[in-house]
Order: C-alpha cells, then structure tokens, then sequence
C-alpha cells in the first residue's frame, strides 16, 4: 500500500518578487501550492493602471505569477472585513495610513480559514525578517503566526532558516536545509535567487503593495473623512480617490477632475450618482462633485472646469450641469486663470 | 449572473475594475459544471490578459474575446471538474 501522502500548501501572492520565490522554493519540494491573493480595494494591481488611457494596459501581477509558475490563484475579496483594520487598527498604522501589522494578520486569519475550509497542510509567505519596519521585524513575525492563530502551521521559506522550525519542518513534509536564511532590507539575495531559479521577469519590489502607503492618496483619504465628519468609507469612495484630480475650492465641495479620455470614461459611470460638470463645444475632463453647491458655488465649479478644457483660453465656455433627478443646466462662464487656480485647493 | 437566451450564462462586469471582473468569473464559475459556457462583458480592458490568466491556471478555456465598441466580451467554457 501507498502510504504517501501530497501534502498542500497556499501561497499568500502579492505579485512580488518575494512570494514568488517562497512559493519556488516550496514547489521545488514536491508540495502541492495553490495562491491566494487578497483584495482590499485599496491594492496596488489594477484599478487605475486600467484606467488612464495611455497607461498600457496593466497586467495584475499576482495573476502573472501564478501564471509563471503554473499554480491556480484564488482572489479573494476582503472588502467589507477589511474595513474593520483600516479603520481600528490594534497595533496602529505605519507611516501614512496602512495598517500593515493588523494587515498581515488579517490576511494569514483568512488564510488559515482557507486552508481548513479546503483541506490544506500550511500556508507559506514571502516575508523576510527586517525587510519592512513595522510588519517584518523578528519581534512581530512569532506575534502575526499566533494573533493570526496560524501558528506553526505558517512557514516563511525566505528565512525559515532564522526562525525556530515550524509544523512542516518538524515534520520533514519539506526539507529545512533547502529553505532561505534571508533577513534584511537588500535584494541581492532575492535576485540572486531568482537568477538561480532561472526568473528573468518579475514585477519590481515596491515600497508597498497598496495605496494605504502612499502619501498623497491618504491625504484624500483623511480629507474625506474629514469633511464626512466620521471615518468611514465604501468600496466606491475609495476607488474614485485613485481616479482623477481632487480639488476642494471651498470645504463644503469637491471636484473629481477626470485627466484624460480613460479616467473621463470610467467617472461617465457614476454620473448618476453625482452631480457632473462638461464643457460643451470643447474637449474638457468630466467632472464629478461631491457635495452640496449653491448657485454661486456652481459658477465657481463651471469656470474651473472650463480651466481645464480646450476652451480654457476662450472669453466664454458653455458648461452643461447635470443633476440628480432634475434636467441638465448650461451655464455660460468665463474660464479661471492659471493663477486664479488655487494650489491649496489641491487634495 | 443570468442565464441568456442562447442558454449562456452571462456576468455583467462593465465599469468594474480589475480584478472585480476576474473575481466575479471565479466566483460564477465555482457554482457550473464542467463545459458550461459562460459570458462576461467588461469595459476594463485589464480582463484580456487578466481572465485568459486566471483561466488558464484553473483549466478552463477561453473560446473567444472581442471587442464591442466599448466593450469588451469573453467567451469562457469551463473546463472539466476534478475532485480536490
Ligand atoms: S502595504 Fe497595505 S496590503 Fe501591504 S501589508 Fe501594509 S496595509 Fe497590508
């Protein structure tokens, strides 16, 4: 009788270069790897890469991964849960607004549900030791295994070596020797090994793998809870924070300028939702508010978007108005100048 | 999802973003047997290459993709079925 037995591992995918090489390392040893990759709706991948037009259509990485090394991916979409960590985050947020302790925990929680629900062995990342500040240091890497309730069952091959065995290795269903001793915030291991395993391709490390690390997107982020009065978001707030130019010319409005044809085509979606400002006769963005506007609030939004249409030289330039529920306006309005443009309007 | 007259299933993916429309294909596919013919009409052009990606590391075939002014339709059939 044939007492072998395939063990199974899921691969958390960001669409790195790390996790990459961790699911490499374990598929080299005969483990049966499926990925699971997570969205937030606040990831890196898709979303406005697709959008602008002259960005070349973007692939989604983790999906590029799986593809290079033949495994299935699985999506999973976290959205409403996720909300809960952005917004009360335990062990507080890293230098803009991600929460990536609570993060990572979070998603190894779901993907030890996974592994359960799908009769899984382990689950494996590509976390290195100190490679980032607040989620990969060697205190918080025991705290994630057991807050997340993986426990031993979490297996980081990138730097396993550094970390005392866990259930897989014990066990011999993979072979310690051949896991990475890595730690740091290099790469030249990392690309090292890739050159090893033959990968010329793969997408470049990033400083993060969502917008919750980047600066200037949770200014907008903390403007809109700001001005909401309460912290809270839903999944279109914060898919149109990545689309557009926001500018707040007064605190009780603000404008989503679409910069091009792409991002005009992808706001044209939610003109039902909002009240929308296009120049007419002219090449010009469309225009989103949110916000109640007076009268005069409405010519100030028009002679704006007017500034960024063809017309924006012109002596008078048609903007059609569109409301919830009432018929489109047309105001005729006199284009701001460059200078009348305030930079502090600007989110 | 809906079943359409010609007997395909069709997944309304317009205006969502990738990787919506691949979630919502994975998502429908889980639940149909194996052949079955499913539509997805999509306007981010991401779904060409993302859709063939994730169809091509489960199994299931892509049968056509073109383009419908602004649209963007997939034919997928789903591949054979095989217990985990
Ligand atoms: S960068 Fe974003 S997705 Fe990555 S761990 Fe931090 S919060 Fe999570």
């Amino acid at each position: 009788m044939n007492n072998y037995k395939q063990y199974k591992a899921i691969s958390l995918i960001s669409g790195g270069l790390d996790s990459m090489l961790a699911t490499k390392l374990i598929l080299d040893q005969g483990i049966h790897v499926e990925g699971i990759n997570f969205f937030t709706g606040f990831c890196v991948e898709g979303h406005t890469h697709a959008i602008r037009k002259h960005d070349k259509p973007k692939r989604n990485n983790a999906l590029w991964v799986a593809e290079q090394l033949n495994i299935k991916l699985h999506i999973i979409d976290i959205v409403e849960e996720y909300k809960n960590i952005v917004l009360n985050p335990q062990y507080g947020y890293g230098a803009h607004l991600n929460p990536c302790l609570d993060c990572k925990i979070f998603m190894i929680k779901k993907a030890k549900e996974w592994i359960k629900e799908n009769n899984f062995d382990f689950i494996i990342t590509g976390e290195v030791i100190g490679q980032r500040p607040k989620s990969q240091r060697k205190e918080t890497m025991p705290l994630v295994a057991t807050a997340s309730q993986a426990h031993d069952l979490l297996l980081r091959p990138l730097c396993a070596k550094l970390l005392p065995p866990t259930l897989p290795e014990r066990q011999a269903w993979v072979d310690r020797e051949k896991l990475g001793n890595i730690s740091g915030r290099g790469r030249k291991p990392q690309i090292n090994m890739a050159e090893q395993f033959g990968i010329k391709e793969y997408a470049q490390p990033a400083g993060g793998c969502c917008f919750l690390t980047d600066e200037k997107y949770t200014a907008k982020l903390q403007d809109l809870w700001d001005t909401q009065g309460k912290r809270h978001y839903e999944l279109d707030d914060i898919l149109l924070l990545k689309v557009g130019r926001h500018l707040r010319p007064k605190p009780n409005f603000k404008m989503i300028i679409g910069r091009e044809e792409g991002e005009n085509n992808y706001l044209e979606g939610y003109k039902k939702q909002f009240t929308y400002l296009r120049v007419l006769e002219y090449v010009g963005p469309l225009v989103l508010i949110e916000g109640e506007l007076s009268a005069e609030d409405l010519y100030l939004a028009a002679r704006i978007t007017a500034r960024f249409s063809g017309g924006k030289t012109a002596s008078c330039v048609k903007v059609q108005v569109g409301r919830k529920e009432s018929d489109p306006l047309e105001l005729e309005v006199k284009p701001f100048s460059a200078d009348d443009i305030k930079q502090e309007w600007y989110i | 999802m809906i079943l359409n007259k010609s007997g395909i299933f069709e997944i309304n993916a317009r205006n969502l973003l990738c990787p919506l429309p691949v979630i919502r294909v994975q998502d429908a596919i889980k639940t149909l047997p194996s052949f079955t013919k499913v539509k997805v009409i999509a306007t981010d052009p991401g779904v060409k290459y993302d859709i063939p990606a994730w169809c091509k590391v489960h199994g299931h075939s892509i049968l056509s993709i073109d383009n419908v002014e602004r649209e963007i339709v997939i034919l997928i059939q789903v591949g054979e079925r095989h217990e985990r």
